[in-house]
């Protein structure tokens, strides 16, 4: 007896949407190639963590309950994003503070929300992915995922099935590229200097692309690697090079 | 300490361009959050945190009592509890002790509490010298009493070069690079001083209720000379430093010295209890507590009440991306890093401090090695939501804020802003696939170039998809 295909909501983020829509699509492959059907809920625009980290909770609040109206009813919600996924998934409870009826409608809906990597692991147990690339690559893990959700291993074991493809791990991998939403802009020089660090570990694999699952890290990454004149060292999400599209995007391609 | 924080954008930029200092920081990554990593492994780390946390919990949950009883046993071993509401007047009491006991040389070992009161010219003024023994804080304060850049490494960002410089002209002797030697000639130059001393003053990392002692955990021994050989010891430390058993001190130090510095334990932890006794050989003729509020009462009971627990090991600011970049002094006052910008903005006021709250990265990796777990990215998240509340952030900000909130939450309008934004970027990102620069985003392309969308916006493409996917469907055979 096969089991009713899972019903899933794929929420793609605001930054993916507008900025690298291939990792949306490359998410939605993915789920599909397991099995599962996949629903992008309309009218889905940002989790609000720019104004929660901003300290706009009135903005942050609003959108909020968009987010929890537009996730209702589905098996699963999943997010290529450690950091929308733990937005939504940790920080709405906070966010709903002395609301009852939103504090047991998130208590219902947080364990069924995972980042891609860690749903396509935990919950599919999927054994192979359709992506294929030979050569090196190194994976950066982004704060959000890795601290708030303990996306880890996970992206690695997925990565390890694909065929020809080795993973050379860098120097501090579990540090801050130095994005941190708002404080890229707002502090730009110390963006920068922390930045400079993860590139040279980066570059020090000699690797042909780093790879990570947010894509606020690698808008950041990839912008001063071609400032400082890397045109090689390509910025992929992970969901790219698992579903094997990589050669999709102009600048990351 | 006066307040610079106003000043930690052109600070921070400074500090970036000091290629030396970026060298110097270097050390932080290299020394202590290396060795923090392999000796912590020696102790169960989540169960001695939850144990911490409980401990401090229990502690600042009836600071009151706590304290109430520290001074009933203090004073029952003949030391003098004294309270300070704000740092200026702890400073003016321990000037006032050092007066009453005809004091004219104080020795000091190393206190954070002690720079907040600016001790060293409260003393200064009244004519009494003070001289501080830890090395790093003597070698800033004979650098032109330069602030301290770590809570614990004060000369962190200094190198082995500077401090030759400064011991060669400063002390008049032969220019030395060995660091034994350099460290025996300050020896020699305090020395004298630790013979010739009336009082000593150090801070407290605890103070034990059950018993009225103070805990002293340091590396140096520096500490044991300027307790136990002056007629007079004045112990200054905050009243959130309170512990209520030995038990509970046992279970921190456990945590403390293996954050702070790596060390499974630190060369000394001292235990001291009153006055000397009648037979007894060493030991103050007199002993003050001198203990400063300074803000702290005013985090009891507020969201920010979990920041008390904090037991000072600096983990926070070794692992913290920012810090390791720009450096303690920064930051503009006595305490830098994470746990430095929650603390600044309450203690000297969020409008003297605007930028510390927002120059973090929110990474996180402070909260996990907290070793009493402070969850420091919410509390920082907490003032810029002070400082939004209180119209504490630009304008331009809170309206950008503003709009942003009013498109997110109108799809249509939203699908039809992100579609066009998408295609200015595209159009402008043309072959290359990406900005250099780009006037109203100078924050960004300053720094990098901004990658810009291959193609129409997932919305778009996904729509696309589904009209698809129907076509084929109806002109399907049935």
């Amino acid at each position: 007896m096969t089991e009713n295909p899972k019903r899933i909501a794929l929420f793609v983020t605001c930054l993916v949407d507008m900025m690298r829509p291939e990792i949306g699509l490359a998410a939605l492959k993915l789920l599909e190639a397991c099995g599962c059907e996949v629903v992008v809920p309309e009218g889905q625009t940002c989790c609000g963590q720019p104004a929660y980290n901003g300290g706009d909770r009135r903005t942050a609040h609003q959108l909020a309950v968009r987010v929890i109206e537009q996730l209702q009813g589905f098996d699963y919600v999943v997010i290529p994003s450690g950091s929308c996924a733990g937005m939504i998934k940790v920080h709405y409870f906070e966010l709903f503070g002395n609301d009852p009826e939103m504090k047991r409608r998130m208590a219902d809906l947080a364990p069924r929300i995972y980042e891609l990597t860690d749903f396509l692991v935990r919950v599919m147990k999927v054994s192979d992915v359709p992506g294929q690339l030979e050569g090196t690559v190194t994976y950066h893990d982004s704060c959000s995922g890795l601290r708030e959700l303990g996306v880890a291993e996970q992206p690695r074991a997925l990565l390890a099935k694909i065929p020809g493809l080795k993973l050379n791990e860098m120097k501090d991998c579990r540090s801050c590229c130095g994005f941190g939403g708002a404080f890229a802009m707002k502090y730009g020089n110390v963006s920068a200097a922390i930045v400079d660090e993860k590139i040279h570990n980066v570059q020090a694999t000699q690797s042909q692309a780093v790879v990570m699952g947010d894509l606020g890290c690698m808008l950041h990454i990839e912008g001063r690697l071609r400032r400082l004149g890397d045109e090689r060292t390509q910025v992929l999400h992970v969901a790219q090079v698992l579903a094997g599209d990589v050669g999709r995007g102009r600048s990351s391609g | 300490m006066r307040v610079q924080s106003m000043h930690f954008q052109a600070r921070a930029g400074e500090k970036l361009a000091d290629t030396r200092l970026q060298r110097n920081l270097k050390k932080l990554a290299d020394k202590f959050v290396t060795a923090r990593s392999s000796v912590i492994q020696e102790i169960d780390f989540t169960a001695t945190r939850q144990a911490a946390v409980e401990r401090r919990n229990r502690a600042l949950d009836r600071l009151d009592v706590w304290l109430e009883m520290f001074e009933r046993n203090a004073q029952a071993r003949g030391a003098t509890v004294l309270f300070a509401e704000t740092p200026a007047q702890a400073s003016e009491l321990v000037v006032k002790i050092a007066q009453q006991h005809d004091v004219k040389l104080v020795t000091k070992s190393k206190s954070m509490v002690s720079e907040e009161m600016a001790l060293n010219s409260a003393l200064e003024r009244a004519g009494i010298e003070s001289v501080e023994t830890d090395l790093g804080e003597y070698i800033l304060q004979i650098n032109d009493n330069e602030a301290p850049s770590h809570i614990i490494a004060p000369v962190i960002h200094k190198d082995k070069e500077e401090i030759s410089d400064l011991f060669a002209k400063v002390h008049d002797r032969p220019r030395l690079t060995d660091i034994p030697q350099m460290t025996r000639e300050a020896r020699e130059v305090l020395r004298p001083k630790f013979l010739k001393s009336d009082m000593g003053v150090t801070g407290g990392n605890f103070l034990i209720a059950e018993t009225g002692s103070v805990g002293i955990v340091t590396n140096e021994g520096n500490e044991g000379m300027c307790t136990v050989m002056p007629r007079v010891h004045v112990v200054v430390t905050g009243i959130e430093k309170i512990l209520p058993t030995f038990e509970d001190f046992a279970t921190i130090v456990r945590l403390l010295t293996r954050s702070a510095t790596g060390q499974s334990i630190s060369n000394y932890i001292s235990l001291l209890t009153g006055v000397r006794a009648p037979g007894e050989a060493d030991g103050p003729d007199h002993m003050y507590f001198v203990l400063v509020d300074g803000g702290r009462s005013s985090l009891l009971g507020s969201e920010f009440q979990e920041m008390l627990r904090c037991i000072r090991c600096g983990a926070c600011m070794n692992h913290c991306p920012v810090y390791q970049k720009i450096g303690g002094h920064a930051y503009g006052w006595v305490y830098p890093g994470p746990m430095g910008s929650v603390l600044t903005p309450n203690y000297v006021g969020l409008e003297n401090a605007l930028d510390l709250p927002q120059a973090a990265t929110m990474c996180g990796e402070c909260h996990v090695v907290c070793p009493v777990a402070i969850p420091l990215p919410d509390l920082l998240r907490k003032l810029r939501e002070r400082q939004f509340d209180r119209h504490l952030r630009p304008n331009a900000e809170r309206f950008a804020m503003a709009v942003w909130g009013f498109v997110a939450v109108r799809p249509n309008l939203y699908a039809l802003l992100t579609g066009i934004a998408n295609r200015v970027l595209r159009s402008l990102g043309r072959k290359a696939g990406r900005i250099q620069h780009l006037t109203f985003a100078k924050g960004w392309t300053d720094f990098r170039d901004l990658p810009t969308p291959a193609s129409k916006t997932f919305r778009e493409l996904y729509s696309d998809r589904v009209a698809r996917t129907a076509s084929a469907t109806s002109a399907g055979p049935r």
